[in-house]
């Protein structure tokens, strides 16, 4: 199997760890003396740089929340002066201010690095045309796949979301060998592509990544005939860098962490106590390279498990399993979590795009009722009644599969929910508990 | 064979089953300025499904999409009857000793011709064609239907 940076990927755990060490230990430093955040946060507790011994004492520093980020805005945890920035992003605020991310030439370059491994394991090289579907802008799904294609000289073709004809037409004459879409638009993009008498199959896709939101192992299945190739799961986060953090490998088992630039641990959510590998829990993660703005313990609210044994494709890396939900969206219903992801897979089975929905959480009397609106699409509507009732059934019997709890399912019209800015806030929660 | 041109193109339109929600279905077609020929409403105590035929099916769709319905277009099938006691059992008949299944119909009055017109669904469309054919009832053909 070829890799991009065989050395580093394919690192003994014991030197890893030895470098993790060192670098978190500078980076650390490098918090505490230039941002003033850190500096304060640590001076309240009494931690010094020099009590970071071993990698265990990380769980000493406190936790970065999201909230934290929230009230640095825009630049108050740049660790650089202004001039060394080289570029921006910014993740979309569902709530309350957006958070900044500040990136040095050097940042920029890690972040190609980590990406570059992430697409040299999909297969791909530098004889490679790819199409980046993604968006170009704020967002850092567009430039950070760029970054690592262009780093290993894949030819990019920087198209973003949208004009679907447009895409189609580039993709059979400029024989594109890979791709970077969402899920949902990939097979979106399928159908058009045999609208338009193209046979997705015959392109001569070599790999397709994908990220940026919720899909089940059936919908890569999907595609992955659609288009006749292998599609890969691509992870990360705007606070902590962007796309690359983690990416899977041929082996399809897990993302693998770039180890070497980011530290990830699994926390119980209640207590933020460290849990071991193979167990269930948030994600953390503390860039341990990182000159522009330096994150220490960020909680990402993502929920998935780390395996630490050795990948089949030699990498020694560990291996993220796909996010399972977001701490954030977990709603108690009837004592049981919910998750809306979980809702989404139920959707997903109904629908090949992603309906709109609701939850709202009511308490009538003393039990909780819950209740999923789903705006109707062509693709879910029919003129026959009885299939339309047994639809709600269905998706009635997907989300008690999936949630173990019966909800009531509402059909509603198109674009009569409430629309959010990105990652979208599904829950409205009427309990009273006073 | 039957041909295109029997098929009439009726338009599905999803509603909540919400105060105003069929006021602003016909409100769009209103200022569109399209005229209904005729109109059947089907409902659970959730939703309801909107049928129409107008003249202009496509243009009509498009109206709607514009506002945000979720539209489909079904086919159906025009007969004419004469307007008298048991000209519906008659077609009925027919379906039935043909051991057809019909999904819904529902009929209106040509002005002109003083004939009602019965609008039939079914999922083999093109077979109920047929069987009403062989049995000497006049198919009504879109056109005329969408130009009454």
């Amino acid at each position: 199997m070829i890799m991009w940076d065989e050395e580093k990927e394919t690192i003994q755990r014991d030197d890893l760890e030895e470098l993790q060490l060192k670098k978190l230990q500078d980076t650390v430093h490098q918090a505490y003396e230039r941002v003033p955040y850190y500096h304060k946060k640590f001076n309240e507790i009494g931690l010094y740089p020099e009590d970071i011994e071993t990698l265990e004492d990380i769980t000493k520093i406190p936790f970065t929340t999201k909230d934290d980020l929230r009230e640095s805005y825009p630049f108050g945890m740049f660790a650089v002066p202004k001039k060394e920035i080289i570029e921006i992003h910014s993740s979309s605020g569902t709530t309350g201010k957006p958070v900044v991310s500040g990136y040095t030439r050097k940042d920029l370059d890690t972040w190609a690095t980590i990406m570059a491994r992430g697409l040299t394991g999909m297969g791909l090289g530098d004889e490679d045309i790819l199409q980046n579907t993604h968006g170009y802008g704020l967002f850092t799904g567009g430039f950070g796949v760029h970054y690592g294609a262009e780093k290993i000289g894949i030819t990019v073709i920087p198209i973003s979301t949208g004009q679907t004809k447009r895409q189609i037409e580039i993709m059979n004459d400029f024989d594109i060998t890979g791709l970077i879409f969402t899920p949902s638009y990939g097979l979106h993009m399928a159908e058009v592509a045999k609208e338009e008498g193209i046979n997705p199959k015959q392109l001569g896709i070599k790999a397709i990544g994908f990220g940026a939101e919720m899909w089940t192992e059936e919908m890569r299945k999907r595609i992955e005939k659609e288009y006749n190739t292998e599609a890969y799961n691509i992870y990360g986060l705007t606070e902590i860098m962007g796309p690359g953090i983690g990416v899977e490998c041929e082996a399809q088992n897990g993302l693998h962490i770039a180890e070497d630039y980011f530290y990830p641990e699994i926390v119980d959510s209640k207590t933020g106590k460290q849990l071991p590998g193979g167990t269930e829990g948030e994600l953390v993660l503390t860039n341990l390279e990182r000159e522009g703005m330096p994150i220490l313990r960020f909680r990402t609210k993502d929920i998935t498990t780390l395996h630490y044994e050795t990948c089949e494709c030699g990498r020694t890396f560990t291996r993220m399993e796909r996010i399972k939900g977001r701490y954030d969206d977990m709603i108690k219903v009837k004592g049981v979590s919910v998750f809306p992801s979980q809702i989404e897979k139920a959707l997903l089975h109904v629908s090949e795009v992603e309906p709109h929905y609701q939850i709202i959480v009511t308490r009538p009397d003393i039990m909780d009722q819950m209740e999923i609106k789903v705006e109707t699409s062509p693709d879910l509507f029919s003129d026959d009644v009885t299939k339309m009732v047994n639809l709600q059934k269905t998706i009635g019997d997907y989300v008690q599969n999936e949630i173990g709890l019966r909800a009531k399912i509402t059909l509603v019209e198109p674009h009569t929910l409430p629309r959010f800015e990105g990652k979208a806030k599904r829950v409205l929660d009427k309990r009273n508990f006073n | 064979m039957s041909n295109d041109n029997e098929m009439i193109k009726q338009l599905s339109i999803f509603l909540e089953n919400k105060k105003g929600r069929l006021y602003k279905a016909l409100d769009v077609l209103a200022n569109a300025n399209i005229n209904i020929r005729a109109l059947s409403l089907a409902d659970t105590s959730d939703f309801g499904i909107l049928r129409l035929v107008v003249q202009d099916p496509i243009k009509c769709k498009e109206e709607l999409e514009k506002h945000n319905f979720t539209v489909k277009v079904t086919l159906v099938v025009g007969v004419q009857l004469d307007d008298t006691p048991g000209g519906l059992s008659k077609i009925l008949k027919i379906v039935q000793d043909n051991n057809m299944n019909l999904d819904y119909l529902y009929a209106f009055t040509h002005e002109k011709s003083e004939k009602a017109i019965l609008l039939l669904c079914t999922s083999n469309l093109e077979n109920l064609t047929n069987i009403l054919k062989e049995n000497d009832v006049i198919i009504v053909p879109a056109d005329e239907v969408y130009n009454l």
